[in-house]
């Protein structure tokens, strides 16, 4: 094995190794983040570095051949299907009415509390026509929020 | 190396699939369903490369595809409750055309 198969072999185990590190970040991301839209982030991470580092690290491992063109096809609809799907995801999220919660890091450091409550409020006024309108399903919880109609 | 992508990846799909039970929301559990496909198609050529046999590409790819489809499917559904055509009822509902 000349040094140039070593060297190769070798940048494969980094690639696939830290591919599979970041797999595991994101799925453990997306399992322990509060709320939808950080598991959002938390998904993401594994649909691009994960995705894109086990790739490569199995296109070195098979060298110049059919696989590599196999893989590389892969490689380039995940990459344009994932941010999609997230993206739809997302939409249809917030077109429902979900909307992330206001930790306590976001809040206002001042003594401006009335400033922040008002977009409270006014997702509040909202809701309630689309709780009239809507049906009572099993996943009610996220429909009270909705306002589907409203922007057409 | 394989052999520990593939236990990394089987783990990860372990730590989605427990999100996929427990998402309090539909959303959380349609992005759970996006990313264990996504770990899903990672798995299977792992598991090609693993087992010497690199032809497992072509079912990932297959499977590539039919998991966003399926995604979006599932969106349009919950959306419109219907797959393909609305009814003209539902139509007038949520649209107002």
């Amino acid at each position: 094995m000349s040094a140039l198969d070593m060297f190769i072999e070798g940048l494969s185990w980094v690639f696939i190794v830290s591919g599979s590190f970041f797999a595991i970040v994101g799925a453990f991301g997306s399992l322990r983040f509060p709320d939808f839209w950080s598991r959002l982030h938390a998904a993401s991470i594994s649909e691009s570095a994960g995705v894109i580092l086990l790739l490569v690290g199995m296109a070195l491992q098979a060298g110049l051949t059919l696989i590599t063109v196999k893989l590389l096809i892969i490689g380039i609809f995940l990459f344009i299907t994932g941010p999609t799907a997230t993206h739809a995801v997302a939409n249809a999220a917030y077109v429902t009415g979900l909307r992330p919660k206001e930790g306590t890091g976001l809040e206002a450091p001042k003594e401006t509390s009335t400033k922040t409550e008002k977009p409270k409020s006014k997702v509040k006024v909202k809701s309630k026509p689309a709780t009239k309108r809507r049906k009572p399903s099993a996943n009610g919880k996220t429909r009270a929020n909705g306002t589907t109609r409203s922007k057409g | 190396m394989f052999a520990v992508a593939a236990i990394g990846l089987f783990v990860a799909m372990l730590l989605v699939l427990i999100r996929l039970y427990s998402g309090p929301t539909l959303y959380d559990r349609v992005l759970a369903v996006n990313s264990f496909g996504t770990h899903t198609v990672l798995f299977i050529g792992v598991l090609g490369f693993l087992n010497g046999r690199p032809d497992f590409l072509d079912i990932a790819l297959l499977y590539a595809l039919i998991n966003f489809v399926g995604t979006i499917a599932i969106l349009k559904y919950f959306r419109y409750r219907a797959i393909g055509d609305m009814s003209p009822v539902t139509r007038k509902k949520e649209t107002g055309l």
